[in-house]
């Protein structure tokens, strides 16, 4: 019996080695250990033997058993190795292919700044205000001390509606300081807010647009003084333009709206044609500013001997210009793809202070 | 406001330099705008002696000249007359560079002859226009020392000029400022009455009468007879050049120069052509008055002119006249020193179209103070240069009362201005600014001098303080503020961008576009709004405010197609205008696509856009800024509520309950025909401000998931409707049939043809059954198809497709 033990072996292993593929590899499996193969058989037999015999025989039959299945098995194995292989010979494709479309949207480089404005004085507190663009004369000249006739206003050059059925003559509005009037007369101080939106002047060359977009500042408490206003504009500057130590230089002005009024430039260069922001020893000026005047704080019925704040408006298009190298203000509002793809901001780049204001 | 340096130490005693002084002006709010300094380019150039100068062996017209620099000997060729031997001369050596030219001198050879340097003239120096010669410099100039020091170079410093500081128009102004500053020491003025020899035979003749006289109610006149109306001297003449003005004769350029100089605009009648007495009065209704800028205006009677017994002379505060102006031959003059009122100026000259050094001074209001001064002064100049006597002087009016107190408290400076400063100095700096100061230590009485007028309240004397102390002195303190940053952004102002965001998120590419368009384009978009145009338009192509955004989109698709860019997809977030008043204006995101989904690709998948593209976005659009997109209903077509400038079967409207949120669909070809564009285009317009504010939540926590262990399962059932059954009509009945065991129904088929037969279509759906309490059974299963197919028969007539 040994000798037959040992014959499978020996010719199984051989079969089960040469066999040619997954099929003969399969007979020779049912041959030797299906229902009827040669090793099942054996076991088969145990019954039939002597008890004493029995016991040895069972545990050879069971060693050859796995020897034959393992060596099944490790064949199998191998032949699944070498299909695998032999699919994997016959699939490829040109992964250097071009990528499927997909859209790049961007957002427009005035909402993006406007968003960097609002993230940056959001930090200091301030909320955000609307107004209209269609204003009436209160709102937009006389309530910011603009006296009738006064030759400053010549200095807006006005878009007028044609006066209306309620007699009043409406006018796009002239800059964003008319929501200034809206907000002290609708909300009681202590006041923070900036206020972006759409202004509009008779004007269209090279670098004015008749439609623009300016923010303003409005503080308005008891005690917020020009110390502040500096310190809340530099502050400002620094973070928006990236430039820590970024310099900024006060000089008196006149605005009808503020006293004292100051306009504020930073520190730049401008050698060899080209503007660079930062400590350079050149000036840029960058917006105007100052105290709210008396009368316009009497006009929106605060009493000046109480309250007092500061206001400043800046042009988010200026702005945006001078961070990101935007050569041209016109071209902001030609619609031309290449220029919206090229200078526009993707989706996700919500500008935060803590989390980067620009990638 | 321009001026020269010289000019501005006639008034002001400094040792300052260019750079101070400009410095300086800058920073107490004369803002320098340019300054024009030819010394800048001579620092190479020095003075040099021509020892000798003889003809040159090889030319006739050139000279051979040894000149001296004081350290060496040089041989220098020069073609100029004038070089002669003894002459001192400005001499340029090698390496430097020639201003008219730019070109770096050489040393070089010129006939023959070794040339070591160039003599130079006024016109290679950039000085001067004129070119006779070299420069001849005076005697006593030391050789050697550079030639800047030695020639009389006058910078021409131009400001900034803010339209409240009148008294800065004056060179005399801006010396104060200065001083005040610390640069120097005002020096005084001579304003003393010129005594007068005689009646002024001409008196003033006041003919604005009652509430008028506010017009013009100081007016000074005198007679300087026997007066010579000669060239002036060459540095009044030179002074006057160098501010851009053109010099015609003494008379004239007097009064031009006290402009200038002081502020004060004067005028100067020639006396022989005056008829009687003279003053103000108002125009007569068409009268004409040919002015000195050779142009006749037709006047109105609003206008004040300054007229004698028979006619008008001068348009009063803006022109003189030409019939009584002075000329060559006047030998008496009739001076004008007057005062006027701003308004009535600014509207005068506004009317005329008339800008004049006069008109700008008196709209923003001149030294009311002034006339008497101004008079003296310009006699005494007058009677200087072109010689005669001077009348007594005669006065209309008198000048009005300027004086006025304001309450200050120093400490305000601080308060304010967040600058600490001695009271001392406070004082110090409005007292050389001219203003007076009594009261005690925290009540101080401060009464402005005549020429600031623009000085109110206790607020401008805090910026006159800051500004001459300088506004680089203040402090830069940050803004106190919370410990940890507040949310800033109400709801709606996030809603904004989360649209914008999404929307080019969607693959949108924001613009920014015009508020106004042409009128024609805005007819095609209004529907029932109002045009609201503009008074003014910039141009008749931006004429009315839009009542749609989709227009300004449109054209914009329509350039890029135009550049070779079909594949379009634009957005706007912005206003359209529904009315011409304030707030008649409602925020709206617009998209607009055109072309294809894509570029053409090996991959195949592209398609043109189409109306549903549009509802997407307009979907997207309305989620993002917080509408409950679940509940939204589709209303095709016009019948539906959706605009006229859409295709009237591939558009509609998305209402939420009665609320239209939005319109969405392929743009009208007429429309677009009317655009001059190339469509088809599709568009969306959402409505922000009407989206239902969101429920006020109580917390921040979601409502619990409740998700089902059991297995869901996926029955499909296709049905046959007519063609006008709409989709969304079926999948709501199917919605409906059982709330509880359906939890998603998906289209995956829309067919039409023979299979179904004309005017019908098959929908196919795929419904999902999930029960939370258990495996459904095929009871339970069959039972909810049955409802589905019951609903749908119910609700569109629809059968089951054999």
């Amino acid at each position: 019996m040994t000798e037959t033990i040992d014959s499978i072996r020996t010719e199984m292993l051989a079969a089960v080695s040469g066999a040619a593929d997954a099929g003969a590899l399969e007979a020779l499996r049912v041959s030797a250990l299906g229902k009827s193969g040669r090793i099942t058989a054996l076991l088969k037999n145990l019954g039939t033997m002597p008890v004493e015999e029995r016991k040895g025989f069972g545990q050879q039959v069971n060693v050859l058993k796995d020897e034959v299945t393992a060596a099944i098995d490790a064949r199998k194995t191998a032949f699944a190795g070498a299909a695998l292989n032999a699919r994997l010979a016959s699939e490829s494709m040109d992964v250097s292919l071009p990528i499927r479309p997909e859209a790049k949207g961007t957002l427009h480089p005035i909402s993006q700044t406007m968003d960097e404005v609002a993230a940056i004085f959001g930090q200091m507190g301030f909320e955000i205000a609307d107004g209209p663009d269609v204003e009436d004369d209160f709102h937009n000249f006389t309530a910011l001390n603009f006296p009738p006739g006064h030759p400053a206003r010549e200095m807006h050059d006005t878009f007028f509606l044609p006066p209306g059925d309620d007699g009043n003559r409406y006018l796009l509005r002239t800059h964003t300081s008319p929501v200034q009037i809206r907000t002290m007369m609708s909300v009681k101080p202590p006041i923070r807010v900036i206020i972006p939106g759409r202004t509009y002047r008779c004007d269209y060359d090279m670098t004015h647009t008749p439609m623009f977009h300016q923010v303003e500042l409005l503080v308005i408490d008891t005690e917020t003084n020009m110390s502040h206003l500096r310190g809340c504009l530099q502050e400002f500057v620094r973070t928006y333009f990236g430039v820590d130590d970024l310099t900024t230089r006060f000089r008196p002005s006149f605005f009808p709206f503020t006293e004292p009024s100051a306009e504020m430039d930073i520190g730049c260069s401008r050698k060899g044609g080209e503007l660079k922001i930062g400590n350079y020893g050149d000036w840029l000026e960058i917006l105007g500013c100052g105290m709210v005047h008396p009368n316009v704080l009497k006009a929106c019925g605060l009493d000046p001997e109480v309250y007092q704040g500061f206001a400043a408006g800046m042009g988010i298009e200026r702005i945006a210009m001078l961070k990101y190298g935007i050569p041209d203000l016109r071209t902001f509002f030609e619609s031309d793809l290449r220029w919206l793809r090229h200078y526009g901001f993707a989706s996700l780049d919500v500008p935060t202070v803590t989390g980067g204001l620009t990638r | 406001m321009k001026f020269t340096l010289s000019w501005l130490k006639d008034h002001l005693d400094t040792t300052a330099s260019l750079d101070e002084i400009s410095a300086k002006l800058t920073s107490t709010g004369l803002e320098v705008e340019n300054i024009e300094n030819p010394g800048a380019a001579l620092g190479e150039f020095i003075v040099a002696h021509i020892a000798e100068a003889k003809q040159h062996p090889n030319a006739d017209r050139l000279r051979l000249c040894t000149v001296e620099t004081g350290t060496e000997t040089l041989q220098v060729v020069c073609g100029a007359p004038n070089a002669r031997t003894g002459l001192k001369v400005v001499l340029a050596r090698p390496g430097a560079r020639i201003p008219a030219t730019g070109d770096v001198l050489k040393k070089g050879s010129i006939r023959g002859v070794e040339s070591q340097g160039m003599l130079c003239s006024a016109s290679e120096l950039k000085l001067s226009e004129e070119s006779e010669g070299i420069i001849e410099l005076p005697a006593d100039a030391k050789v050697g020392a550079p030639v800047a020091t030695v020639l009389s170079i006058d910078p021409v410093i131009e400001i900034n000029l803010t339209p409240n500081r009148v008294d800065a128009l004056g060179v005399r102004g801006i010396a104060r400022d200065l001083a005040a500053a610390g640069l120097g020491k005002l020096k005084p003025m001579n304003d003393a009455p010129v005594k007068g020899t005689f009646e002024s035979p001409r008196k003033v003749a006041m003919r604005l009468s009652g509430g008028d006289q506010k017009l013009c109610p100081h007016f000074v006149g005198r007679t300087i007879r026997g007066v010579r109306n000669c060239e002036s001297p060459k540095w009044l003449k030179d002074r006057l050049a160098a501010v851009g003005l053109r010099p015609v004769s003494a008379l004239v350029d007097i009064t031009q120069y006290l402009t200038t100089d002081l502020g004060r605009p004067l005028h100067a009648f020639d006396d022989a052509k005056l008829k009687g007495d003279v003053g103000p009065r108002f125009a007569l209704a068409g009268e004409t008055l040919k002015a000195l800028n050779g142009k006749t205006y037709t006047l109105d009677p609003t206008m004040v002119v300054i007229a004698d017994d028979a006619a008008a002379g001068g348009i009063a505060g803006v022109m003189g006249g030409e019939p009584t102006s002075v000329s060559e031959g006047t030998t008496a003059v009739f001076l004008e020193s007057a005062l006027f009122d701003p308004m009535n100026i600014a509207s005068t000259g506004r009317k005329l179209l008339i800008n004049s050094d006069a008109r700008y001074a008196f709209e923003r209001g001149v030294d009311p103070a002034s006339g008497i001064a101004g008079a003296e002064v310009a006699t005494r100049m007058i009677m200087e240069i072109c010689g005669g006597e001077a009348s007594h002087i005669v006065e209309g009016g008198a000048a009005p009362d300027w004086k006025r107190s304001i309450a200050f408290n120093p400490a305000r400076v601080k308060s304010l201005g967040g600058v600490d400063l001695p009271a001392a100095e406070i004082k110090g700096i409005l007292e050389r600014l001219g203003f007076a100061i009594a009261g005690n230590a925290e009540n101080w009485q401060v009464t402005p001098p005549s020429w600031r007028a623009d000085v109110e309240g206790w607020q401008d004397l805090v910026e006159e303080v800051l500004r001459i102390h300088g506004y680089d002195n203040i402090p830069a303190v940050p803004m106190p503020r919370a410990p940890m940053p507040k949310v800033v952004l109400s709801p709606q102002q996030r809603a904004l961008g989360f649209t914008r965001r999404s929307l080019a998120a969607r693959g949108l590419n924001e613009t920014t576009t015009w508020s106004f368009l042409p009128g024609k384009h805005a007819d095609l978009f209004r529907g029932e709004l109002p045009t609201v145009s503009l008074a003014n338009p910039i141009s008749s192509d931006l004429d009315v405010l839009r009542p749609s955004l989709i227009p300004n989109l449109a054209a914009a698709a329509g350039r890029n197609a135009a550049r070779g860019l079909a594949d379009v997809a634009l957005f706007e977030v912005g206003p359209r205008f529904e009315g011409a008043k304030p707030g008649q204006q409602t925020m709206i995101a617009a998209t607009l696509r055109a072309g294809h989904t894509a570029a053409r690709h090996w991959a195949g998948a592209r398609r043109p856009v189409d109306a549903l593209d549009a509802k997407a976005d307009a979907i997207a659009a309305l989620e993002a800024a917080g509408a409950g997109v679940a509940g939204l209903q589709t209303y095709a077509g016009p019948g539906g509520g959706t605009p006229g400038w859409y295709h009237p079967g591939r558009s509609g409207v998305l209402k939420l309950g009665n609320q239209l949120l939005a319109a969405f669909g392929e743009l009208h070809p007429a429309v677009l025909t009317a655009l001059d564009v190339k469509g088809p285009m599709v568009a969306a317009e959402v409505f922000l401000e009407r989206i239902p504010a969101p429920k006020k939540k109580a917390g921040t926590a979601r409502t619990l998931l409740k998700a089902s262990p059991y297995q869901p399962v996926e029955r499909d059932f296709a049905f046959v409707v007519e063609s006008s059954v709409a989709a969304e009509a079926l999948l709501r009945a199917v919605r409906g049939a059982e709330r509880e065991l359906i939890t998603d129904v998906g289209l995956f088929d829309v067919y039409e043809g023979e299979h179904v037969g004309a005017g019908k279509q098959s929908l196919a759906i795929s419904v999902t059954l999930q029960s939370k309490d258990a495996t459904l059974t095929e009871e339970q299963i069959e039972g909810v198809a049955k409802k589905i197919v019951a609903a749908v028969e119910k609700a569109c007539g629809g059968q089951l497709r054999a």
